[in-house]
């Protein structure tokens, strides 16, 4: 690492200490610095724009935080999150240590594990952010540990994701409820079902969640993949996934290359049922018109796995005040409500309702319902994510297993 | 002035003949109502100003006029009336102002081009080719690059490119116009010696009075209002 | 005088390859280095070959790389010879250069918005299988065939003629004006050939030094393209453009090694390519050349190009179809399988979209203005500094120009990036325009040289005679005689820059959005509804600058035609 970014590196970490451990009350003031640093800021805010729903989402985001924090923000759409890295590394590699082009970043997983180990994220500034104390930490465990990975502050969470599957009611009548139940169903049905690409998070997620049910030993999921374990781990897997295989969609010799394009593939009745990371993708989508109205969701009886979306600050951020407001935004009552809204953005809230006052906790009560979004005892239990080591090796011996 | 053949007029054989031709541009006439018969080996001169539409009438006998010229009337080559074939089924042969020879074809090439399909093999084409060269004094010049050529000699190849195709009739659309001067004279006697001896019809349109001694048959002059006169 | 003249005008050449070739060369550098193990940023230290290793050890590599190559080939060849073909087939009719104002629609939609298109009217499921369920085939749901993604990279091919056909045959109807081609196609008839025969004997070679350059463009394309590679080819492998910019997306950085082994592969693979398919040329040459020499007046050509030009129509009627069936999209409510049309319309989409469309729109505009002002600039100084000393000719180093057309974009663009970010330029709209211009300024002086050129050079000789100097002359005379060819080029040049999305995301950081990045970055959402808009608007605005072009010489022409006669 060059000198420069090591010292700035350095005194961003001195700084989030200091602050951290100040008293409450400190806090307090020390908030109130950062939100008038932030007042006449422009966040840059680099998030996946491939769903218009939650593009419509930020810019209501930007309108707000404009009209109470003076902070404009800017959405910078992404094909891809890993366009953001490109973009910081490139920055590092061309030594811009401060004024950098992105100010926040929608990211998780293996996207925020890469800039971490590579020390180009800011922080740790999420537990400063006055709305953290509404945060489920308690629950929703993958609100602090992301992927196996405990974030340490440096990224702050602002909505949930839940693997499900969502099928089409008019022509699936008992949606299976385990691994071994859908792997029976599709051949029953061949043709009928697909997953995204295993480049793509989630393909891979698919092959985590079978991972799950059929790992003799699933909590070596929560330690790093080793030459030594993956074998032993994933060898059902395997086996399931070749007797599956022949029935997927296409006799499994294509995959859509992500998750709207098999959204794309169920709208145009190709497949009856696909797998999705947002619980209420159904709802959301039937009511945009992107599925039909007769879609439900389900899941596994087992559980499914769950991850927290989260916003992260790289280290050369231009507006790092700016950003620490609009990431503040995000986890207030009222725009949690709106997120988990299926009318907007159908995002499961990241919040305890527990600790939120009575007239927020009616927000959240009072949301439409909809017959395609699950209940809370619908979801089920929330399985953590595996390390990321898994989702790597996953991917390469599928590459090495099926691509000829 | 009387050369050979040109007077004897034969309207059975490969006459070329125009029946009540009418060429109008936008509405005005170019030509008008004329009737003509070139005799198997005979030449006739069209002579005319720039612009009075001599070349417009060779393309109408081609068959290659089109928009904005409107055409009626008929041409029979030969007995066949080839009004409505197209350019290519009429075997008339054209020599334009520019010797036209392409340029991604060396000499030979340019010949073997036109040399008529009946003629099979590759050797017997080399030769008829070869002969022709001989014919036109350009023995030995097949794989020349056409750019490398004088004017004269280019001439000549064009013209023997026409022949080669063996046409039944031939139209030459003011060929010496932009040779130079001492070279016009040779080019000129090249041509028509070589033309006649075919005993095909030929229709000459030029402005050079000298060209028209030259060919030796009837003179036409264009006038006023499309007509044609005999001089 | 002359000399001092030519003298001031100097500096044009050297000028317009730098503003290319140095940041080509930077990119090109900072992607050859990773590929050896070069990159300190994220711990490449040293030359090693291991991303060379990890490339060929992948699994899909072999299949990869023989998609790659042979759907290249494939569409370039099937292109070439259906354009041809058409032009053909079009010598022997009095409409035909007409026709080519007509393939400006199919020009300006760009690349990603009509495969998508296309994709829905092939697959499936799509329009044509909807039409026809479910009372001819029978079906209720989709067959499970692959079209769209067929293994072979049929769809992939399918899609590039339909796009690059229309390409082929603009740039073709422009060589035609170079070489006399009325007058060889008439003498050829005289001497019994057909208008097709003649056409492909007597005038295509002498045109193919020209459209040679737009063939090799299209291979190269045809290589490396990504945007319409996601959507029509296979993804189980995918061509090595699509893996490269598969792997730079990967969340792990490491991943970077072998995507710029792949990248580096993909630039020799054109570049072999460009090699074979000039050997390939010679052959092709030498054949016709004995066939020519037969002299036979007519041949399988005759019936040959009659069927290329019934399958021009066939693609003309599947890009009106991929059109239209986007446009109907912009305003479905819902449209589902099987049936033939949307289940309702409504226009609340536009509604929704108009305010999201003025900032991109206008960056579109002002990035496109700005790249084809300054190339048309540089272009004119470059071919008037050529023509004030004629017996230099066009500089060497001018030829480098047709870099940016052959070279893979994915090979160079990270590099140039690192490039733009080290200069503090990155995210403006200038750094955005100068990435644009690499890609401008060759399609805007390939489009003007010929006829710069071709122009008799008498009218410049007689003006200065008249005592006119060398800057009056080409003000007075050059310009408005060239109009047309100006604004058609200019044209040309503003659409190249408004279909640009590779170099308008990596020099704009994103922070510079235009129709275009926006148009693909929602293509990844795949809401067709969405899409079908943004790809409206997109192809709007090049098609606008395209019926300015056509439109307003051409009355200063008639004008000027008019009263000369």
């Amino acid at each position: 690492m060059s000198g420069p970014s090591r010292f700035a590196l350095a005194s961003a970490v001195l700084a989030a200490l200091l602050c951290t451990a100040a008293p409450a009350g400190a806090q307090d003031a020390a908030w109130s610095d950062v939100v008038a640093v932030a007042r006449g800021q422009t966040v840059r805010w680099n998030a996946w724009a491939g769903d218009e729903k939650t593009n419509e989402f930020i810019a209501w985001v930007g309108d707000e935080v404009g009209r109470r924090y003076g902070v404009k923000v800017v959405h910078v759409k992404l094909r891809d999150t890993a366009e953001a890295v490109t973009r910081v590394v490139a920055e590092k590699a061309a030594g811009r240590d401060g004024g950098g082009s992105v100010d926040l970043v929608w990211i998780n997983g293996a996207n925020f594990l890469a800039l971490r180990e590579q020390k180009l994220l800011y922080g740790p500034y999420a537990e400063r952010l006055p709305n953290w104390r509404y945060v489920d930490t308690a629950h929703k465990r993958s609100n602090l540990i992301d992927f196996t990975i405990p974030h340490e502050g440096y990224e702050s969470p602002w909505r949930m994701a839940q693997v499900v599957f969502v099928y089409d009611g008019r022509r699936v009548g008992d949606p299976p409820s385990s691994v071994a139940a859908l792997g029976a169903w599709a051949k029953a049905h061949p043709g009928r079902f697909t997953h995204p690409n295993v480049r793509n998070f989630l393909g891979s997620t698919f092959l985590k969640q079978a991972l799950y049910e059929l790992a003799p030993d699933p909590s070596v999921l929560q330690r790093p993949a080793t030459d030594a374990n993956f074998a032993a781990a994933t060898a059902p897997m395997w086996a399931w996934y070749d007797a599956l295989k022949p029935s997927l969609w296409r006799g499994g010799a294509q995959f859509p290359e992500n998750g709207p394009a098999q959204r794309q593939l169920m709208n145009d009745g190709e497949i009856d049922v696909m797998v999705s990371f947002n619980p209420s993708e159904a709802a959301v989508s039937a009511s945009a018109g992107l599925l039909p109205d007769s879609v439900r969701t389900f899941t596994f009886a087992k559980g499914t796995i769950g991850n927290t979306s989260f916003v992260a600050i790289p280290y050369n951020a231009s507006a790092k005040e700016g950003a620490m407001v609009v990431a503040n935004f995000l986890l207030e009552p009222a725009t949690q409500a709106r997120a988990q809204d299926v009318r907007q953005m159908g995002n499961f809230t990241v919040l305890d309702l527990a600790k939120l006052a009575p007239a927020d906790r009616r927000r959240f009560d009072e949301l439409p319902r909809h017959p395609a979004l699950p209940t809370n005892a619908e979801l089920g239990t929330t399985l953590l994510e595996p390390h990321p080591s898994w989702m790597t090796r996953i991917a390469a011996e599928w590459e090495r297993r099926y691509t000829k | 002035m009387g050369r050979g053949p040109g007077r004897g007029r034969d309207v059975s054989g490969g006459a070329l003949s125009l029946v009540g031709v009418r060429i109008a541009l936008a509405g005005r006439a170019l030509v008008d109502g004329l009737d003509l018969v070139v005799g198997a080996g005979e030449c006739v001169t069209l002579m005319g100003p720039s612009g009075c539409g001599k070349s417009t009438l060779l393309a109408y006998v081609a068959g290659s006029i089109g928009p904005p010229f409107a055409a009626a009337g008929r041409v029979l080559v030969g007995g066949d009336d080839v009004t409505a074939w197209p350019p290519e089924r009429r075997r008339i042969g054209i020599l334009f102002q520019d010797d036209l020879l392409f340029p991604h074809l060396s000499v030979g090439g340019n010949l073997a081009f036109a040399l008529h399909e009946r003629v099979r093999g590759r050797l017997e084409r080399r030769a008829r080719i070869d002969a022709a060269l001989a014919e036109a004094d350009l023995a030995g010049f097949a794989d020349r690059d056409p750019a490398t050529l004088s004017g004269g000699q280019r001439a000549r190849v064009a013209l023997m490119r026409t022949l080669l195709a063996e046409p039944r009739a031939l139209l030459l659309d003011e060929p010496f116009n932009k040779l130079d001067a001492q070279l016009r004279d040779g080019v000129r006697r090249f041509v028509f010696d070589h033309a006649l001896e075919r005993a095909i019809p030929i229709l000459l349109v030029t402005h050079d009075e000298a060209d028209a001694r030259a060919a030796g048959g009837r003179v036409l002059r264009f006038g006023d209002g499309g007509t044609l006169r005999d001089r | 005088m002359n000399a001092g003249r030519a003298g001031a005008l100097a500096w044009a050449p050297p000028l317009t390859v730098a503003t290319f070739a140095l940041p080509i060369a930077a990119g090109l550098a900072g992607t050859i280095a990773p590929a050896f193990g070069y990159l300190p940023a994220i711990g490449g230290g040293g030359f090693t070959l291991d991303a060379w290793r990890e490339l060929a050890a992948w699994p899909g590599f072999a299949t990869s790389l023989e998609l790659t190559i042979t759907t290249g080939f494939a569409a370039t060849i099937v292109s070439a010879l259906l354009a041809f073909g058409f032009c053909a087939w079009a010598a022997g009719r009095a409409w035909g250069p007409r026709a080519a104002a007509w393939l400006a629609p199919i020009l300006a939609t760009p690349h990603s918005a009509f495969a998508i298109g296309l994709a829905f009217v092939i697959a499936p499921s799509g329009w044509i299988a909807r039409i026809l369920s479910p009372w001819l085939t029978g079906f209720d749901v989709p067959p499970d065939v692959a079209t769209v993604g067929h293994p072979s990279g049929a769809a992939l091919v399918l899609g590039l003629v339909v796009k690059e056909v229309p390409y082929l045959v603009l740039m073709t109807t422009a060589a035609l004006a170079q070489v006399r081609s009325r007058e060889h196609l008439a003498l050829a008839r005289s001497l019994g050939y057909g208008s097709r025969e003649a056409w492909v004997r007597a005038v295509l070679p002498q045109i193919w030094r020209q459209v040679r350059l737009p063939v090799l463009a299209v291979l190269a394309y045809s290589l490396s393209v990504v945007d319409v590679a996601l959507i029509l080819a296979p993804g189980n492998p995918p061509t090595l453009a699509v893996l490269v910019v598969r792997w730079l997306a990967d969340a792990d950085v490491r991943m970077w090694f072998p995507a710029a082994a792949a990248a580096t592969l993909v630039l020799v693979v054109v570049a072999a390519s460009i090699v074979a398919w000039l050997a390939l040329e010679r052959l092709v040459a030498a054949a016709g050349a004995r066939i020519v020499a037969r002299g036979r007046r007519r041949t399988a050509l005759t019936p040959l190009i009659g069927g290329a030009a019934v399958t021009v129509a066939a693609l003309g009627a599947l890009a009106c179809a991929a059109t239209g069936g986007m446009a109907l999209w912009s305003v479905a409510t819902q449209w589902r399988f099987p049936d033939a049309f949307p289940a309702g319309i409504a226009l609340d989409g536009w509604v929704r979209r108009a305010g999201d469309l003025a900032a991109p729109a206008w960056n579109t505009i002002v990035v496109g203005a700005l790249a084809t002002l300054v190339a048309l600039a540089l272009s004119l100084a470059c071919l008037e500094a050529e023509q004030r000393r004629p017996r230099a000719g066009p500089p060497p180093a001018l030829s480098l120009l047709y870099l940016p057309l052959l070279v893979p974009q994915v090979a160079f663009l990270f590099g140039a990036q690192v490039l733009l970010v080290r200069g503090n330029a990155d995210g403006t709209l200038a750094a955005v325009a100068w990435a644009h211009l690499i890609y401008v300024l060759p399609y805007l002086f390939l489009s003007l040289a010929d006829s710069w050129r071709a122009l008799d050079p008498r009218y410049a000789r007689t003006a200065a005679s008249l005592g006119a100097s060398p800057l009056r002359v080409f003000a007075a005379v050059k310009l408005p005689l060239l109009a047309k060819p100006l604004a058609i080029a200019c044209a040309v040049a503003f659409s190249v820059s408004a279909g640009l999305y590779l170099p308008t995301l990596f020099a704009g950081n994103g922070l510079v959005p235009t129709l275009t990045t926006e148009a693909v970055t929602l293509a990844a959402g795949a809401d067709r509804r969405v899409i079908g808009a943004w790809a409206f608007v997109q192809a709007l605005v090049p098609l606008v600058v395209y019926a300015l072009a056509v439109l307003l010489p051409g009355r200063w022409g008639a004008a000027r035609a008019g009263g000369a006669t």
